[in-house]
């Protein structure tokens, strides 16, 4: 079995195998757990509640006004790099291809070329925070192992996957076996660290929203 | 049988003019990507060349290998190939059949210890002592050995020689393997394919015949000339590939405008050889100019690397039973861990009391 098998086959099947493990064990895990009563008489109910928590998913994108000033390149990298890997990820055609064999779902692709652009672009912004985060003095001292591995799983798939565009370094088809186990590498890690993120922020900012309109706050 | 007088001499006693034989020379240095100038010393070295033997031995294959030389649209070209060597055994072109046959080939090896060429096409099967194919009553992995023992050099020609090919195709009922794995004391060329370029197999055997030693290989025993790029590389519609328009069925609009196939299955981007650039039929087209995408034919292994209509960013993920399963378990276990943290949360609330929040329930 080569390489390239290995990553398209059983290592693609128990990548995913653990992502989906991971990925309930953590949603239900939360969604389970005992929360405190509310005795005070709500403000709003049903959907009110309900259109509360889908507002949050969207009004939090939004920094708040005092932290703008401060937070401005720290923002824009982050803006940039989370934009980059959605057009990459949802925008190239092998890609879409990958997603539409997992779930049935497709839709038109965009050209290789900007997604060539759009990923060095995303590389450039995610080593830009990291050096950000190894010099900033409070943020180094914040920094644990979860941060750095976090990163380097997020980057590694978009560097292979330059490289392997480009063909530096290796034969074509090592380094698109080397892509598909990094993507595999962060479908992995994805559940149990700091990425997990990628869908439990739909479940934190859900909930503090319909808390919120339930008790009639602005959000 | 080897004959004396060299090649030049008999080329022309044979009616081959300089002129055909420099365009051939020209052809095969261009084909193997040497200097221009080459040319004319492989005509030099080729003219002053004594007839190389050439024992050609046909295990588990298809003959589509010797087809796909022999039915060349160039026989000027390819054809000539037969007149630089003494082709002393050859089960599909020889006259001579039954022990004759054999003979022949046992008297080639004692006339040319040492210095003939071995071209092997198809596989040779392990399994039960190598019954499942014979010749003359002898298993091919034994007419191998003892064919290769003073053999110069060997040149697998085609797939299944090269790593196994068809045969090996799971099951691999009858243990099939490629000639590498059972001579491992000579060179071994292999000329991969199903079938392989016929201006290949003659580059190969011009580059030894001319230089005396076998051409610089990749890590899988091919020409570099000839397997050192990939199709995908070479290929007409890269272009298509390169502004994200893919062919989505083989009779739609975008397969009628040429695009790319990958989508499709081809199988170009992993596939090293030099289909896209030498192509087939005189040079007339190649597989994806006709239409279908590469099905990675030179390659190990081909056969059951993830199907040939399944693009290669298309993984085997197992089944969706599979995934399922996964989220059952994922679910029980978060349900687990949902339950015990409820538990400490009570025995909390036992032993502080309330919090000022309110009750957990």
């Amino acid at each position: 079995m080569t390489l390239l098998e290995f990553a398209r086959g059983p290592g693609l099947q128990w990548s995913l195998v653990i992502l989906t493990v991971g990925m309930l064990w953590r949603l239900v895990g939360i969604l389970a757990l005992k929360h405190k009563s509310d005795f005070a008489e709500p403000r709003a109910r049903g959907t009110a509640v309900v259109s509360g928590a889908v507002k949050t998913l969207f009004t939090r994108m939004v920094y708040a006004k005092p932290f703008r000033t401060q937070t401005t390149l720290p923002n824009v990298l982050s803006y940039v790099f989370h934009i980059g890997l959605a057009i990459v990820v949802f925008g190239f055609g092998p890609h879409i291809l990958f997603i539409r064999d997992l779930t049935g779902l497709s839709w038109p692709n965009l050209p290789s070329g900007m997604i060539y652009l759009t990923g060095v672009i995303t590389l450039g912004a995610l080593v830009a925070v990291l050096v950000r985060r190894m010099t900033h003095p409070v943020l180094r001292l914040l920094s644990n192992f979860d941060d750095y591995f976090s990163w380097l799983v997020t980057v590694l798939p978009i560097a292979t996957g330059l490289l392997a565009v480009a063909h530096l370094g290796a034969r074509y088809e090592t380094l698109l076996a080397l892509h598909i186990l990094s993507v595999e590498l962060l479908f992995v890690w994805l559940p149990f660290g700091k990425l997990g993120h990628a869908f439990l922020v739909f479940v934190s900012r859900a909930t503090t929203g319909a808390l919120f309109a339930r008790r009639g706050a602005a959000t | 049988m080897s004959q004396p007088e060299t090649l030049g001499l008999q080329l022309a006693r044979r009616g081959v003019s300089r002129r055909s034989f420099l365009k051939f020379c020209t052809a095969m240095a261009s084909a193997m990507a040497l200097p221009p100038a080459m040319a004319a010393q492989m005509a030099d070295a080729l003219a002053k060349a004594r007839r190389q033997s050439v024992i050609w031995l046909s295990f588990q294959e298809c003959t589509g290998c010797t087809e796909s030389l022999t039915r060349s649209h160039n026989p000027s070209l390819e054809g000539l190939i037969f007149d630089f060597i003494s082709l002393d055994y050859h089960h599909t072109l020889q006259a001579a059949s039954g022990e004759a046959a054999e003979h022949a080939r046992e008297a080639a090896m004692a006339a040319n210890a040492g210095k003939y060429i071995v071209v092997v096409d198809g596989s040779v099967p392990l399994k039960d002592d190598g019954v499942y194919s014979t010749i003359a009553g002898i298993t091919n992995l034994q007419m191998l050995k003892d064919t290769v023992k003073d053999a110069a050099a060997v040149v697998s020609v085609g797939t299944c020689a090269a790593f196994g090919g068809i045969p090996k195709a799971k099951p691999n009922p009858t243990g099939a393997v490629g000639i590498s794995e059972i001579v491992t004391d000579k060179p071994v060329i292999n000329v991969s394919g199903c079938p392989p370029i016929p201006v290949v197999i003659t580059g190969v055997l011009s580059h030894v015949l001319t230089f005396g030693a076998i051409p610089e290989l990749d890590h899988l025993g091919r020409p570099l000339a000839f397997f050192g790029e990939t199709i995908h590389d070479r290929c007409y519609r890269r272009p298509f590939y390169d502004k994200g328009l893919f062919a989505k069925a083989f009779d739609d609009e975008g397969a009628r405008k040429g695009w790319c196939l990958f989508e499709l299955g081809c199988k170009g981007p992993t596939t090293y050889n030099a289909c896209a650039t030498v192509k087939w039929n005189d040079g007339t087209s190649f597989p994806i100019e006709s239409g279908h995408g590469c099905l990675g034919c030179s390659e190990p292994d081909f056969w059951d690397s993830g199907g040939f209509y399944k693009a290669l960013s298309q993984g085997n993920w197992g089944t969706a039973e599979g995934i399922a399963a996964a989220a059952v378990a994922g679910a029980a276990i978060g349900t687990g861990a949902a339950v015990m943290s409820r538990k400490r949360q009570q025995s909390m609330v036992q032993e502080h009391g309330e919090s000022e929040g309110g009750t957990l329930k």
